[in-house]
């Protein structure tokens, strides 16, 4: 098993659940309501948590410890998919990006767990149980708000369509993907990718929301190679000011 | 010393508490997934609740410490995922310290298909099911937010995984 194709493979499912865990931690003292503040809150600290988890598996694979991939790289280190790193903008946009990054995910830990990479494929277990609660929240919210007042029903198609071709670039081909689906670690970007389309049609059918046809759309790559958005760096200098005062500290 | 057996440490480990919920032992709740003893070397497997939850480690500590008080030098503690946490592995004890405590007890797991399952916990003060869910996600990783319409009050719900 070639480590750099698997290593590829954990940064940017980890880099992803960092960085948009970052961006709900946002909404902590934000929400529009309290209890999405608290869901919010709560998903970040599930997926800051789950990225914990993705990086010591790293750790064990010869990388630096998890505080120092979290906090010491460059934004062109990292190979979340810019999606991820948008600003939270008004709530429509978060809950939309929630609903496609989270749909996104679950299937993705769901295809993993029979990875033949072991310790993946038992985090995944453990990851998808919890997931279910991020697509739960995700659904029902995008259902209500979905089929509720002219002004949800217009913020949130204006958030799906700003979002889609973002959500696209989750899906960003690794140049490992051949090599991954032989040796039985991932079934690739292109599985999850159609798994998803279906599930995202699924959900969105039961609004009055609308999905563009997929083939008028032009995906959104580059954060998978370390091509940002400037709205990335700036992010992780806030997340890693604490940390960058004093690297050594015990907490 | 005399020796000791897997039997004395899981009777030690009844002892030691989840940080945020002082009624529950570590044993009741699930998270000991095994302990191996070696010459009166002890190897104890944990497994997180939630995978961010952030009492692991005060829980790792806690249990070094008991072992300690106990004369124990040797002791490794490992946190794997090989046999995962889910909330059917809260004990039926486990299940009634929650339900003293004022918390539900999770509803067996593979229910949880839906919000369904959610959306009608059994009130801990009354047993009843005229409740509605208010959030499935409460003050930490593991509880929900619930209000019973007979006692008229909010409770909390561990949350089937």
């Amino acid at each position: 098993m070639d480590n750099l194709a698997l290593k590829e493979l954990l940064y940017k499912i980890a880099d992803d659940q960092l960085i948009l865990g970052h961006r709900n931690s946002e909404w902590t003292g934000m929400g529009p309501l309290l209890e999405e503040d608290i869901a919010f809150s709560s998903m970040a600290q599930d997926k800051i948590g789950q990225s914990h988890a993705l990086y010591s598996i790293l750790h064990e694979l010869g990388e630096q410890d998890p505080d120092t991939i979290a906090f010491t790289r460059n934004a062109e280190q990292f190979h979340n998919c810019i999606l991820t790193e948008l600003p939270n903008g008004e709530y429509d946009f978060s809950l939309m990006r929630h609903f496609f990054y989270d749909t996104a995910e679950i299937i993705r830990f769901d295809m993993l767990t029979v990875s033949s990479y072991k310790p993946l494929a038992e985090l995944a277990v453990k990851v998808r149980a919890e997931l279910r609660y991020h697509t739960l929240h995700a659904n029902t919210w995008i259902k209500q708000l979905g089929n509720a007042t002219e002004e949800s029903i217009a913020r949130l198609q204006r958030s799906l369509d700003h979002a889609l071709p973002y959500a696209l670039g989750i899906f960003e081909e690794s140049p490992y993907e051949k090599q991954l689906i032989a040796d039985g670690i991932f079934e690739g970007e292109v599985a999850l990718m159609e798994n998803w389309k279906n599930r995202v049609e699924e959900i969105i059918e039961q609004t009055q929301l609308h999905l563009p046809g997929w083939s008028t759309l032009n995906p959104v790559y580059g954060g998978r190679s370390g091509k940002h958005s400037e709205h990335l760096q700036p992010l992780l200098d806030e997340m890693s000011e604490v940390f960058k005062i004093d690297p050594g500290a015990e907490w | 010393m005399q020796t000791i057996t897997k039997e004395d440490i899981y009777t030690w480990l009844e002892d030691v508490k989840d940080p945020e919920i002082p009624v529950l032992s570590l044993v009741d709740l699930g998270v000991i997934t095994n302990v191996t003893l070696d010459n009166n070397k002890v190897h104890i497997e944990m497994t997180p609740t939630f995978v961010g939850c952030p009492a692991m480690d005060m829980m790792k500590q806690d249990v070094s410490d008991m072992l300690r008080s106990k004369g124990i030098e040797d002791i490794s503690i490992n946190i794997s995922f090989k046999e995962p946490w889910t909330s059917d592995k809260i004990s039926e004890k486990g299940k009634q310290a929650l339900k003293q405590f004022g918390l539900a007890p999770p509803p067996p797991g593979n229910l949880f298909s839906d919000i369904d399952i959610l959306e009608h916990a059994a009130c801990p003060r009354c047993n009843g099911t005229n409740t509605d869910l208010k959030n499935p996600f409460g003050p930490t990783l593991c509880r929900s937010i619930h209000y019973c319409n007979d006692c008229r009050e909010a409770f909390e719900q561990f949350k089937p995984l």
